[in-house]
């Protein structure tokens, strides 16, 4: 893994106006980096949503990112409320999203079943009560 | 088509982009104020049509490489929107026709709305 990058960021969990920020900063460095625009892609759905659920539901948290010529690599740690059920949380249309972030476009229960779509691995590791951590592998194409 | 023609068919007050509207053209559109669906679904469209107005339908539309964003029902990005879609060199209009109307009149010009991506594809 030499030949690997990490950015690291703080996610702000108070505003969601702010929400999708890193994403949007990860995607230029993506395009900067010059990696295949359907590998960017994927990476800024998954990123965008996994980011959003992060404001919505767990106050904010810190994303890492480890870009290596083969494979992008992401962490998304918080210390937000967890997951009761995962399977349910996986279900599309299920959603315990507010009704304030509803009004936004959001919390229609499309958002971990995208992610996963949109990479190669998932995995996800969640307490209640103390935090919910997701990594996500994604192929360079 | 090209985004001049987008915007004289809806008669629309453009915000963004306004100097670009004869260079870029988009091959097809979509119409929704659910953002999680267009995040889900969503694969060559290049025009957004919604009748939501804030910060996130730029960002979505931003994540999912579209180049213009049509507000309907005569909804105003706020500056915050216009600053970031001038960043993003999206093309952002206003046109007071409702949804409906508007897809409406661009499918009949001929700009069509594209399958929805499935899983697995």
């Amino acid at each position: 893994m030499s030949n690997s990058m990490v950015f690291r960021y703080d996610v702000d969990g108070d505003d969601f106006t702010l929400a999708g920020e890193i994403s949007s900063k990860v995607k230029k460095r993506l395009k900067q980096l010059g990696l295949p625009p359907e590998t960017i892609r994927k990476v800024a759905i998954a990123m965008y949503e996994a980011e959003i659920n992060m404001v919505i539901h767990a106050n904010g948290g810190t994303i890492t990112v480890e870009v290596s010529p083969e494979t992008i690599h992401i962490i998304f740690a918080d210390r937000g409320p967890g997951i009761p059920d995962i399977d349910k949380a996986m279900e599309e249309g299920f959603s315990t999203a507010s009704h304030e972030v509803r009004e936004l476009g959001f919390g229609a229960g499309m958002g971990l079943p995208n992610i996963k779509k949109n990479s190669d691995k998932m995995t996800i590791d969640t307490k209640v009560g103390e935090g919910t951590t997701i990594e996500l592998w994604m192929e360079v194409c | 088509m090209e985004l001049k023609k987008v915007q004289e068919i809806l008669d629309a007050t453009v915000y963004t982009g306004g100097d670009r509207l004869e260079e870029m053209q988009v091959m097809e559109a979509c119409g929704s104020d659910l953002m999680s669906d267009v995040l889900a679904f969503v694969k060559e469209q290049g025009l957004l049509l919604t009748g939501l107005q804030n910060l996130q339908v730029v960002r979505t539309a931003e994540m999912m490489d579209m180049e213009a964003i049509v507000f309907v029902r005569g909804k105003v990005p706020n500056e915050e929107m216009i600053a970031a879609a001038e960043r993003m060199e999206m093309v952002l209009m206003t046109t007071e026709l409702p949804m409906f109307t508007a897809c409406g009149l661009l499918y009949e010009n001929g700009l069509h709305g594209g399958k929805a991506v499935e899983d697995g594809e």
